[in-house]
């Protein structure tokens, strides 16, 4: 704490701190791994992200370089992608990864849920038309197991085109052989997912202690 | 349920004869004669029935008709004098004594299991485990009853050497690792720290509450009391997997008791021996060295016998890659290597439970993927056959055991408090642990889950061998101190058994999710997975995800490498796997569906869906050696592949076997099949051999169906004709069109098609006679004669490759030209067509296109075909024209 008080911007991170729910030892970390990222400059570019070492072999590598670029991830209820982030952006991006607090209501935990759901969702639907078609659905799946070498594009694709019909015998159930599946919305992404406890997986532990020296 | 009680009385009254009748000759002190015997405590009670001679024969381990002729010559003597007369039969109940005994015992202790389980109403409210220990009493009573005297008991060698070990070996072969070693942290916070906790407390309150004067004038020392409590203290893996395999709470919580359960061990063991050490040195030699020295051995021990497991569990992983050539004997390696694990581990006085779990968690993934399919299986299988069995026998066992005067040593305040304090510190040390625990943890463990763990602290076989090692030398009450055990787990394992279903019910307790993952949901976590390891890399921290991603990478480049055959290598992928589950289900599901229409020209494809079954599996067992062997089952198998995903501790295996399959439909099929079709000469061909297990293949199996077939379709045929029998009425299946323009879609969719009724069926005599070689060549032939739409003979789908991209019989490449005009757009591509009767997930399994090479030769337009829309998706199925142009 008292290594903190000393650095510059506290007020700053204050605000962030509400803004974003991270404790201000959190802020301080995060904002020396940014510098670290950004190479002491103000904003992140993408190409700084691609300088990571270890995300270098991470097969969604574009999917999630994509997300934090991505205005719809900023809580601001914008749309389209920006060139170059700012520590607070970076912020808010990293805070969908925030545990939940310990004690929810159930409306919270619901909330919190669609909201992270919200995040993976955005990450497959890429021309943000609100359904992820089976296009965008076969990239993902297709990168995804790009990487594990003897699966190739076709099983990729034929994978991806299975789970699409699974979703649609899911989501709408019976539909005559000439109707087509268009995608799959929101709502749907909700419904399928519904046995997927998100709300405790989809978080980080973000420590209060510096680490990144640690990190490439 | 009266007759096979009966059944179990009589099999034990008779064993109670047998033992009357050796009681005459044999020593009284026959303890631990009932059957093992390589314990040492038996060689002697044995010498002592059979004289001189027979003392060699004890020592060593005489199975059956080890030591034949030496027993003979025994025998002989007991008979007395020289014989007169050639004997034809002779009784020789001492010759086979030991044997007889393990043998029967083991067949009554599984009736009891078999009595249990058929008390489906009775099981659902007691735990078996408890209903096995009442049969115990029961059983024990009977052998007091007839022998005065309690000449069958547990004893630790038989339990520490022959029932323990597979149990644990089971649980740590179907240990889903990953949760495993996700929660890993707190379960070694529990197993270490809780036990050190549980013992340490229960053992200063015993002595304090006997310095006080609570139970009146005991022989017991501070130390002794250390020791009783080190081993009471430890949670028991047998009673614990018993009890929460049935009451199904959330994995995380079953895994932090099983956990818990199983590296306790380590603990308890060190423990154990270093108080009786301690014991046998005496309170005045205890300095500060041996202390240091006592925790010292604590992390040899722990770390030393699980570093022995994975050593063992990488030879068997090597072992495995090269053991193509004696398949039959294959699945042997996992059990002997296992059990040599647990040997050496206990050799070197390492923990030996710890050895035989890592080397069962270190080899699972490789030994499946290294094993043929049918080995992979038959470990499964084996595993819990052991594992199960001796379960069923311990816990009979310690019933028996009970049932002992000369144990019985009552001290109610000893017992009662006894009971107390383990029931209030395992409460005490769980709360406390996972308040320290919750404030590191990211999804923190509730108040329920811990209500749960404490609750969860059963007592069982482990504590009892520990307590029955003691050596009463140096332990004044020893008996008391077997006595508080043996009710310390009688308590536990039926009271805390029987309450802990209410309890979970009562406290809803999270309970386990519903396993099987739908394809999106497995694509999704591995996406998630990976979504998680980048925003550790990105946001800089160290975390969980970052040391797996590491690991998973380390493992990848170097573990598999070394430790898989190169050609299981390939294609393991989870989602894969899903995948291929899912394609089970549409084509079971296309079963269904046919049957629901009640055509029988449906159960005749029901023919083409075995076979497709079969050489689906063959197709792709290459490179998905650990995904297929259920494939190449029929409908056991497929209902195996039901199961849930997640490798499930579970010894119950036949519990999720159970929830596969609508029985009624199956049968329906089968009852179908039998009357109108071939019957399959599937059999074992009675031909004997040791090393390999063969299933008959008919070449003519084939052939003869397809020509069955014909006749059974021309007979039907000729009688439309003649009007004999109406037309069938069956509704043209409206989607059986889809064929033409699903190149890549597998057969399965065209024999759908076939489903479109006897009454446009017309076909060639001579075609009877073209036979299974000619079948693909016969295609363009069939067009001349066609006059319906889409009709085909079943049979001829069983000479084709069902992962075959469909050929495009000439007709309908035609129609796919004339219907150009209506050829999908760009867009209608990208969208999938949805029919429910669609298996056109089916298609891309196609591993290898080379099989379909004879149809592209005998069918050029339907190569051209394929090849043109090879990239495309399935299109959409477009309007029916077919009908139009061709009738």
């Amino acid at each position: 704490m008292g290594a903190l008080q000393s650095l510059p911007g506290q007020h700053e991170y204050i605000d962030l701190a509400e803004k974003t729910g991270f404790s201000c030892e959190q802020i301080g970390v995060l904002h020396k791994r940014f510098k670290q990222l950004s190479h002491n400059e103000e904003t992140l570019r993408r190409d700084h992200f691609n300088e990571i070492p270890d995300l270098a072999c991470n097969p969604i590598r574009s999917q999630i370089i994509g997300a934090f670029f991505d205005r719809r991830n900023f809580r601001l209820n914008e749309e389209g992608t920006v060139e170059e982030i700012s520590f607070e952006e970076f912020l808010v991006v990293m805070s969908h990864f925030r545990p939940p607090s310990l004690h929810m209501t159930e409306e919270q935990r619901e909330s919190v849920r669609r909201e992270k759901l919200r995040f993976l969702f955005n990450m497959h639907d890429t021309n943000n038309d609100g359904t992820i078609t089976l296009e965008e659905y076969r990239h993902v799946v297709e990168e995804l197991l790009s990487r594990s070498g003897a699966l190739g594009k076709d099983t990729a694709k034929s994978i991806a085109d299975a789970a699409m019909l699974e979703v649609a015998s899911i989501s709408v159930g019976h539909m005559e052989p000439d109707e087509f599946y268009e995608g799959i919305t929101f709502e749907h992404f909700l419904k399928l997912l519904n046995g997927f406890e998100i709300e405790s997986r989809m978080n980080i532990r973000f420590s209060n202690m510096d680490t990144t020296t640690l990190c490439k | 349920m009266a007759a096979m009680w009966r059944f179990a009385l009589f099999l034990s009254v008779l064993l109670m004869v047998s033992r009357g009748s050796s009681l005459a000759v044999e020593a009284n002190s026959r303890s631990s004669d009932h059957g093992h015997p390589a314990t040492p405590s038996s060689d002697t009670s044995h010498g002592d029935g059979h004289g001189s001679v027979h003392n060699s024969s004890g020592s060593h381990d005489s199975s059956g008709g080890h030591d034949s002729s030496h027993g003979d010559s025994g025998h002989d003597g007991h008979g007395g004098g020289p014989i007169t007369t050639l004997p034809i039969v002779s009784w020789k109940w001492h010759h086979v004594t030991t044997p007889y005994l393990v043998a029967v015992w083991i067949l009554v202790c599984w009736l009891c299991k078999l009595i249990i389980e058929a008390n489906h109403h009775v099981t659902s409210v007691i735990p078996e485990s408890a209903l096995l220990i009442c049969f115990g009493f029961i059983l024990g009573g009977i052998i007091w009853g007839a022998d005065k005297v309690q000449t069958f008991k547990l004893t630790p060698t038989v339990f520490f050497f022959y029932l323990l070990p597979q149990i644990i070996l089971d649980a740590g072969y179907f240990m889903p690792n990953k949760l495993f070693f996700s929660n890993m942290g707190a379960i070694l916070v529990y197993a270490v720290i809780g036990t050190c906790w549980n013992a340490a407390s229960v053992g200063l309150s015993l002595w304090g509450c006997a310095k006080g004067g609570a139970m009146g004038d005991l022989d017991i020392g501070l130390l002794q009391y250390l020791l009783f409590g080190s081993l009471i203290a430890a949670v028991d893996p047998v009673a614990v997997i018993a009890v929460f395999e049935e009451v199904h709470v959330n994995e995380v919580l079953f895994i932090m008791v099983f956990g818990e359960s199983l590296l306790n061990d380590g603990v308890t063991v060190v423990l154990f021996n270093v108080f009786d050490a301690f014991v046998s040195l005496g309170g005045p030699q205890i300095d500060a060295v041996e202390i240091i020295k006592g925790i010292i051995s604590f992390f040899v021990v722990a770390f030393g016998g699980s570093l022995l497991g994975l050593v063992f569990g990488i030879l068997l992983s090597l072992l495995t890659r090269c053991t193509k050539n004696i398949q039959i004997i294959e699945p042997g390696f996992i059990f002997v290597l296992g059990y040599l694990s647990y040997l050496t581990a206990e050799m070197l006085s390492l923990s030996a439970i710890l050895a035989i779990v890592f080397c069962g968690m270190s080899c699972q993934k490789y030994i499946n993927a290294n094993m043929d399919e049918k080995s992979v299986t038959t470990v499964r299988y084996a595993m819990k056959v052991f594992a199960n069995g001796s379960e069923t026998i311990i816990f009979v066992f310690l019933g028996i055991s009970a049932i002992d005067k000369a144990i019985w040593v009552w001290n109610t305040g000893f017992i009662l408090l006894t009971l107390l304090f383990i029931f209030v510190y395992r409460i005490i040390g769980v709360f406390f642990l996972t308040w320290i625990l919750n404030k590191f943890r990211l999804v923190p463990l509730e108040f329920i889950d811990q209500v749960i763990m404490s609750y969860g602290g059963l007592r069982g076989a482990v504590a009892y061998g520990l307590a029955v090692m003691l050596d009463d030398h140096k332990i004044k009450e020893k008996n008391l101190m077997v006595c508080t055990t043996l009710i310390v787990v009688y308590f536990t394992v039926i009271l805390q058994g029987v309450t802990m279903k209410p309890l979970v019910t009562w406290l809803k307790v999270k309970r386990a999710a519903k396993t099987e993952l739908t394809l999106i949901e497995k694509v999704q976590s591995k996406f998630f997975d990976h979504m998680l390891v980048a925003i550790e890399d990105i946001s800089g921290q160290i975390g969980h995800n970052y040391m797996r991603d590491k690991w998973n990478n380390f493992e990848e480049k170097w573990m598999t490498g070394i430790l898989m055959k190169p050609s299981a290598r390939k294609n393991r992928d989870y989602v894969f796997k899903v995948f291929h589950k899912l394609n089970l289900k549409d084509a079971m599901s296309y079963v269904a569906e046919g049957e629901r229409r009640g055509s029988l020209e449906f159960v005749r494809n029901e023919t083409a869906f075995i076979d497709f079954k079969k050489k689906f599996g063959e197709d792709i067992s290459e490179v998905m050696p650990d995904i297929t062997y259920d494939t190449s089952d029929d409908y056991g198998g497929t209902s195996v592949m039901r199961r849930d995903p997640v490798p499930s501790v579970s010894l119950e295996m036949h519990e999720q076997t159970m929830n596969g399959m609508r029985e009624t439909e199956d049968i329906n099929t089968h009852h179908l099949l039998q009357q109108h079709l071939y019957r399959g000469r599937k059999q074992h061909r009675h031909r004997y051999s040791r090393s390999h297990f063969d299933v008959n293949k008919d070449e003519n199996e084939v052939q003869e169906i397809f020509q069955r077939t014909m006749r059974n379709r021309l007979e039907s045929f000729k009688s439309a004709k003649m009007g004999v029998a109406p037309p069938k009425t069956i509704s043209k299946h409206p989607k059986k069109d889809q064929q033409q323009k699903m190149p890549n879609g597998k057969s399965m969719d065209k024999s759908k098609s076939y489903l479109s009724g006897d009454e446009d069926f017309e076909f060639s005599e001579g075609d009877t006679a073209s036979g299974y070689d000619s079948a693909g060549g016969s295609f363009p032939m069939r067009v001349t004669y066609r006059a319906g739409a889409g009709i085909e003979n079943p049979a001829f789908m069983l000479d084709q490759d069902p992962m075959a991209p469909m050929q495009i019989p000439p007709w309908l490449a035609e129609a796919e030209l004339d219907s150009s005009t209506v050829a999908p757009s760009q867009r209608a591509q990208v969208r999938l067509p949805w029919t429910p009767s669609n298996l056109r997930r089916l298609a891309p399994l196609r591993t290898s296109t080379h099989s379909t090479d004879s149809f592209m030769l005998a069918d050029t337009p339907a190569t051209h075909q394929r090849g043109d829309n090879d990239q495309l998706p399935p299109p959409p199925p477009p309007p029916s024209h077919k009908d139009g142009d061709h009738m």
